[in-house]
């Protein structure tokens, strides 16, 4: 069996440039658009004072969500001994950054006062959960960073996995840490729940395996090499399963929020009548981000190929952009109950749906955060060695379940 | 007249001018009782207010125009991003039909979500129950908007112009009632709503401190049922409502 070897990649000239400079366009888009809403105001998007977190935390939170994820092809590796993995996994590990410095951009552009990012990093109110995420964020970073230097350097390889384990644990509290942001506002109806935590957990499996297969499969085209169908079947099984969990704590979080009667009129909304937010959760959430990435995963014809694969990777990635738009936003549109049981209106805006429609620098900006963590990966692996070939180590037997003690 | 004499008799005399140009300014605080610059709000205090529901006449905005020109908050002419840091609310019970109105502005909460959630602590809650934002750390994250039940609180989306001087506002950060600290710390004794109210002849905000058994914001709240909104949430509100 051939040793598995980590290359640049192999792209040079236009074929480099090309798509690199295409990225680098909409990162600049993204940061002209930063710097129109600063300098005129957030009234330039469709924003306002009732829906005050709109399309950039929609994909900052996706972004933020799937770099824990991204990180599960190393764990798996590092963690579970899955030695299969091991050739891929410090490009999972290089997704992960990438992804969680995207979504960060996108937070941090989004600020009121960006400029005072500073403040934000040298005044701490420890109650806060924002504040014990930037903890998380940072250490993130490093942790991961040093994860990363250990699998890289021949002589630091036999602590990777001991860093590797660090990672695991560090980003299981991130992303609860992620989902608590949400889960802890008792004022809007549609989070108020301690099961959101867990559930962004088991959803960032889910989101980070799938954009770390679109990732790779990309890489893949830029050098213009085959697709290699071992490492797309196992991490076409693994994204099946997270799918499905995914599908899973959606059902626990929407049965258990429906079994207390006050959250019977958010969850209708949600559910059933709320237009855009419903249609945005049956079908893109359950439909395009569940249901079809599993047919395409389980199906005789499409399961195991690169087709399948990969086209269900991108389903789960829209299906969870959908999520999270329903999860934020819908929030959001929900009018606050302030007299529970009184019909109320007033000049704010109260006891009414509100609406949101994103303004074209908020969504610029978004793919902007989007494009800097493709930006960072490009360069990532056009200097380091990080794409194996092959990419994933046959030479190890398939898992197999243990062998029965002897009595 | 020796070195030593003259040397005790100009520290006696600087002394002596120093406490004739203060006292008067010592005084004037006394009279308004208000308090010195230096000295810091006091926990023996609770400012809060108690609106009264069934002296508040529906259609009657007096309170939101006195808050807007006391604090310089102005028409944008973009209702959706316009800050209001105290809105009428018109209410109807759909099963009796029964009709309300009711000023809604910042509760100033014992236990203030928006406090709890801010991560540079901008948000925070004076001695004396005034919640405010510091706009010096106020980073503009809109997570005290996500956490305030009673959307209390406006994000700025504009640039500001004219602004009043004793109540400094910012694009790009969060802002709400801030139960008119400048003329409690001045010593006016009430707020432009309360005072609005009270012109319009309607007197249904009475403001007071919650702690003095003697103010008339403690009497009323002895003389008449009352509730906090919320109250579910057990945030201990400093403003509290009758007739609901």
């Amino acid at each position: 069996m051939a040793a598995v070897i980590h290359r640049e990649l192999q792209a040079a000239g236009l074929r480099f440039w090309g798509p690199l400079l295409a990225i680098g366009a909409l990162v600049a888009a993204g940061f002209a658009a930063f710097v129109h809403m600063e300098t005129q105001g957030h009234w330039v998007t469709g924003m306002d004072n009732q829906v005050v977190w709109g399309l950039p935390h929609v994909f900052a939170v996706f972004l933020i969500v799937a770099a824990s994820g991204a990180l599960n092809v190393a764990s798996v590796a590092s963690v579970f001994g899955r030695t299969p993995y091991k050739p891929l996994a410090p490009l999972s590990a290089l997704v992960a950054l990438a992804l969680l410095a995207g979504g960060l951009a996108i937070l941090a552009a989004d600020l009121g006062r960006p400029d005072r990012l500073v403040v934000a990093m040298t005044h701490f109110n420890f109650k806060s959960i924002f504040a014990l995420n930037m903890f998380l964020y940072s250490g993130f970073f490093a942790i991961v960073g040093v994860y990363l230097w250990f699998m890289m350097e021949r002589r630091m390889n036999a602590f990777s996995s001991t860093a590797g384990l660090a990672a695991f644990v560090w980003r299981i509290v991130l992303t609860t840490g992620t989902g608590s942001i949400f889960g802890f506002l008792v004022a809007r109806e549609a989070f108020d729940s301690a099961l959101l935590g867990p559930t962004f957990v088991v959803y960032s499996l889910a989101y980070g395996t799938a954009a770390f297969l679109v990732a790779l499969d990309l890489a893949w085209r830029w050098e213009g090499r085959a697709a290699e169908t071992e490492t797309l079947a196992r991490l076409g099984r693994l994204l099946a399963i997270f799918t499905a969990a995914s599908l899973y704590m959606t059902a626990a979080f929407h049965l258990t929020k429906l079994y207390m009667t006050r959250f019977h009129g958010i969850e209708a909304f949600l559910l059933a009548e709320g237009g855009v937010y419903t249609a945005f959760f049956w079908l893109g959430q359950i439909g395009v981000g569940g249901v079809l990435p599993l047919v395409l995963l389980y199906a005789p014809k499409t399961g195991g190929t690169r087709a399948g694969v990969i086209g269900a990777a991108l389903l789960v990635v829209l299906g969870g952009l959908a999520q999270m738009y329903v999860t934020i936003v819908g929030a959001q549109a929900w009018p606050q109950p302030i007299f529970p049981g009184w019909q109320e209106s007033s000049t704010f805006f109260d006891g009414q749906v509100h609406a949101y429609a994103p303004g074209a620098f908020e969504a610029l900006l978004s793919l902007g955060g989007v494009a800097l963590a493709a930006a960072l990966i490009a360069v990532g692996i056009k200097v380091l060695r990080f794409l194996p070939d092959p990419c994933t180590d046959s030479s190890s037997p398939p898992p197999t379940s243990p062998p029965a003690k002897p009595r | 007249m020796s070195e030593g004499s003259r040397r005790a008799f100009l520290s006696t005399a600087a002394a002596a001018l120093a406490g004739v140009a203060i006292a008067p300014g010592i005084r004037l605080i006394e009279i308004a009782g208000a308090r010195a610059p230096e000295e810091a709000a006091s926990a023996k205090v609770r400012w809060g207010m108690l609106i009264d529901t069934a002296k508040c006449a529906t259609g009657c905005t007096e309170c939101v125009k006195a808050c807007n020109e006391e604090n310089g908050l102005r028409d944008t002419g973009r209702p959706r991003t316009d800050a209001q840091w105290i809105r009428k609310i018109d209410l109807k019970d759909l099963r009796t039909g029964r009709q309300h109105s009711a000023p809604v502005m910042c509760q100033h909460c014992a236990e203030p979500p928006c406090v709890d959630v801010c991560p540079t602590g901008a948000s925070f809650k004076r001695a004396d129950g005034i919640v405010l934002v510091d706009k010096h750390t106020c980073i503009g994250c809109r997570y005290c908007v996500m956490a305030c039940p009673y959307k209390a609180r406006s994000f700025i989306h504009e640039n500001l112009a004219e602004q009043k001087p004793a109540v400094p506002r910012g694009k790009g950060t969060v802002e709400g009632c801030t139960l008119c600290v400048h003329k409690i710390d001045r010593g006016d004794g009430s707020t432009a709503c309360a005072q609005a109210c009270k012109a319009a002849g309607h007197e249904a905000i009475v403001f007071g401190d919650l702690n003095d058994p003697q103010s008339a914001v403690s009497k009323r709240l002895r003389e008449i049922p009352s509730i906090q909104l919320r109250s579910d949430l057990r945030l201990n509100t400093g403003v509290r409502y009758s007739g609901i």
